[in-house]
């Protein structure tokens, strides 16, 4: 396909948009009365249930389908892919890392970005130190996995070769030998989980940052009279106060660190006992050709996401509720 | 599964008169050099008059048609593929649209999967060609091309191109693998003999080691999602040096298990090079860095002197640094990985294949093609480099210049010579692109032989 017919079709594609669009406002806007409320409702939500279903529900429900079948999706295979996640020593692997992944990433990111928040906060040079821990958002995971894998890099300690990894630059002028930081188990998938503490820190902060600052003053202001110190100011004043925002960054590094793949794809490809279940899923699907494990990786994934979401919703409700 | 099972590998024919010729490609530049968009060449041709196009003639004129092709062949070796496309544009008026792709391998199965598969893919494993074939998007290979390719290769080569009796895929290039890199100038120095059995490979080994104080071997695996491959190679030849052509495609076929005593003392002996730590990684570090070098960076300490052995197959000519030379009595030059004893001389190598998704007529001249011995020996101009051979026998011999190629024919047109094809690249792909490299991977970083093949058994589909 040509740039032109690549652009044609793009133009054709917004059209169609706006032509929808215009239907159901016109559809919509024929409602009139009482009973006309709630047409007007169905008018607008109609088309977002038919896009979510063709594009969520219905995908999920196969997803589901396919993994109680086997490599190839031809015949029934019941709850063997279940199985072999929870009885495969490979499997039962990437199950302990993923665990490891969720539960250091989302506490240790968050109370980095945390402290940083209290630290900088009206500080002489905020914003400039913000920005600072900022600025790894706005890499991708890709390129941040470069990154660190230069950062990682190992060089043997022969002759007159030079290390050209920082780790391990810094690990020789203090008289250690140098190390494969990658390959060296259990440690290896601490080296990949700092990357993504690396990004998420800074999405922590900013959202923290921005819930200290909302905290109203005289409620710190009565705390300050009251005679309460900067550590009991911690404890009873900030962190009850951001709770919410909390568990919102809380819940969505843990979705985020649940998800995760392209970190561990391009700096191990889940090799050396680092694969976590987004990989695996990706290589059982794509390089295993087994659909049947892929899809019930895939599943388990969702099962796990679940609980965070809800558990996200409910606190929600709750801080609205209050 | 069962569909799997059904769908025998490709017979593994003996390929002792494997007629391998090879071409070189002194000075293309001329003919490669003229513009790809004359249109005057394709109405000519058509007409019949231009005598540079008559064997395009039968093509007809396919101006304003374009063919897209899929393909793992990416920078620099792109380059000579594309040249050699370039003789049909001109003559057709076709217009070849190449893609090359270093994740080919899963993006083809995603795509033919998808409804949304190239008009031709450049298949590098007959393993991948099966599972491309169960996807039921490829056709069947034209009669044109299946009779180019009882003409110009062996029946072994056929029958990889072949899935469940019916043949879909013509072998396009080829690569010869049992080679060990070593540097010319330091065996001359040091008065080392090329070894001709395996006994004096590894007296060789010591000789090295006790000599310089230096690791004489050195290896590099990773290789992204592919991280393990090279060690698969390795187990291929010594599968076939210990247990013989035999027992080898019985391996390869399933037909032994995978950890039974054949396989375990191929990779042990595998071990005893790449496990060894006063082996290996000559300029690269301990043994577990085999695992985290790049299989590009491999043999690179050979140029520093910091390593003297490195097997790795005749494509890996393309990797050493430009200004390098590549020759008996250059930098760095290749010898046959040698038998068990000087009686035996099996050859391991690998090739492409050519499937097509579509019938157009103008992708089928261009399957056709590909298939002749026009095509090989436009390859060949088209490659100055060397570093490319085929099974092709209406290729030249006469042009071959590239030593590393010249080396590679040679072996494979010893009479002694057994050919046998890539095994990992013929099993399924749970095992062949997954558990195997993995498993390699794992035991190159420390687990133990039987561990690591029990585990390959266990993952191979039932």
């Amino acid at each position: 396909m040509s740039t032109a017919e690549k652009f044609l079709q793009m133009g054709l594609a917004i059209l169609l948009f706006v032509a929808v669009v215009a239907v159901v406002l016109l559809v919509a806007g024929r409602f009139k009365g009482r009973n006309g409320d709630r047409a007007v409702a169905l008018a607008f939500l109609l088309p977002t249930a038919l896009a979510l279903g063709v594009g969520l529900v219905y995908p999920a429900l196969r997803t589901i389908y396919f993994s109680f079948f086997d490599a190839q999706g031809q015949s029934f295979a019941g709850f063997d892919n279940y199985q072999q996640i929870f009885t495969d020593s490979d499997q039962l692997t990437v199950l302990r890392n993923t665990v490891l992944w969720v539960v250091i990433t989302p506490f240790l990111a968050t109370g980095i970005g945390l402290l940083y928040a209290i630290l900088v906060d009206r500080a002489k040079f905020e914003k400039a130190a913000k920005a600072l821990i900022f600025l790894p958002m706005a890499i991708s995971f890709v390129g941040a996995s470069i990154i660190w894998k230069f950062v990682y890099e190992y060089r043997p300690d022969q002759g007159s070769i030079k290390q050209i990894g920082l780790l391990n630059q810094l690990w020789t002028m203090v008289g250690g030998t140098p190390q494969q930081w990658l390959l060296n188990e259990p440690w290896n998938n601490l080296f990949l989980i700092i990357v993504m503490i690396w990004i998420q820190a800074g999405f922590a902060m900013t959202i923290l940052s921005a819930a200290i600052k909302a905290i109203p003053d005289d409620i710190t202001e009565a705390a300050r009279l009251d005679g309460v110190g900067p550590i009991g100011m911690f404890r009873y004043i900030t962190v009850p106060s951001i709770r919410p925002a909390l568990v919102v960054v809380l819940t969505t590094i843990g979705i985020a660190t649940l998800k995760v793949f392209d970190i561990v794809r391009t700096m191990t490809g889940g090799q050396f006992n680092t694969s976590v279940v987004a990989n695996e899923f990706y290589s059982q699907t794509f390089s295993a050709d087994n659909q049947g494990l892929g899809a019930a990786l895939a599943v388990l994934l969702f099962v796990l996401v679940l609980p965070i979401v809800f558990y996200n919703i409910r606190q929600l409700r709750a801080s609205e509720g209050r | 599964m069962a569909l799997r099972r059904t769908k025998p590998l490709p017979a593994v024919a003996l390929a002792g008169a494997l007629g391998l010729t090879l071409s070189l490609a002194a000075c293309g530049g001329g003919e490669s050099g003229n513009e790809p968009t004359a249109g005057g060449g394709a109405s000519a041709s058509a007409g019949g008059g231009d005598d540079k196009c008559a064997a395009y003639a039968k093509y007809g004129d396919l101006k304003g048609k374009t063919v897209s092709l899929f393909t793992s062949i990416v920078t620099p070796e792109d380059k000579p593929q594309i040249d050699s496309y370039k003789p049909f544009e001109e003559c057709t008026g076709a217009t070849i649209k190449y893609e090359g792709d270093k994740s080919f391998e899963t993006q083809v199965l995603v795509r033919a999967r998808a409804g949304n598969p190239p008009d031709i893919a450049i298949v590098p494993q007959p393993g991948l060609l099966q599972q491309l074939v169960s996807t039921g998007k490829v056709v069947e290979a034209p009669a044109d091309v299946a009779a180019n390719v009882d003409k110009f290769w062996g029946e072994d080569w056929k029958g990889y191109g072949t899935v469940g009796g019916t043949f879909y895929a013509a072998p396009l290039g080829a690569n010869f693998k049992s080679l060990v890199w070593y540097s010319p100038s330091e065996f001359e120095e040091k008065g080392y003999e090329i070894p001709k059995t395996l006994d004096e490979l590894t007296a060789l080994s010591d000789k090295i080691a006790a000599d310089g104080g230096k690791k004489p071997w050195c290896a590099g695996i990773a290789s992204g999602e592919a991280t393990g491959w090279p060690i698969t190679d390795w187990m291929e030849d010594m599968m076939l040096r210990l247990s013989g052509p035999e027992e080898y495609d019985k391996w390869v076929k399933h037909e032994i298990p995978f950890n039974s005593p054949g396989p375990v003392a191929a990779l042990d002996q595998v071990g005893a090079i790449l496990k060894n730590d006063k082996y290996v990684n000559g300029g690269l570090g301990p043994v577990k860095s085999i695992a985290s070098t790049t299989f590009q960076d491999g043999g690179l300490p050979i140029l520093e002197g910091t390593c003297s052995l490195h097997r790795q197959a005749s494509f890996y000519a393309a990797n050493w640094p430009e200004g390098t030379t590549v020759a008996e009595d250059g930098d760095v030059f290749a010898f046959y990985l040698p038998g068990k004893d000087e009686a035996t001389k099996p050859a391991l190598g690998g090739g492409e294949f050519i499937a097509a998704f579509n019938n157009r007529p103008e992708v089928v001249a261009f399957q056709d093609y590909l298939s002749t011995d026009t095509w090989a020996n436009n390859k060949a101009k088209a490659t100055p480099l060397g570093g490319w051979i085929s099974a092709n026998k209406g290729l030249d011999a006469a042009n071959l210049v590239s030593p590393i190629d010249k080396l590679a024919v040679s072996i494979l047109q010893d009479p002694q010579a057994v050919f046998r094809f890539d095994g990992s690249d013929q099993m399924p792909a749970a095992v062949g692109s997954n558990s195997f490299w993995k498993q390699a991977t794992a035991w190159i970083t420390g687990q133990d032989t039987k561990t690591s093949l029990d585990k390959i058994e266990a993952s191979w589909p039932k």
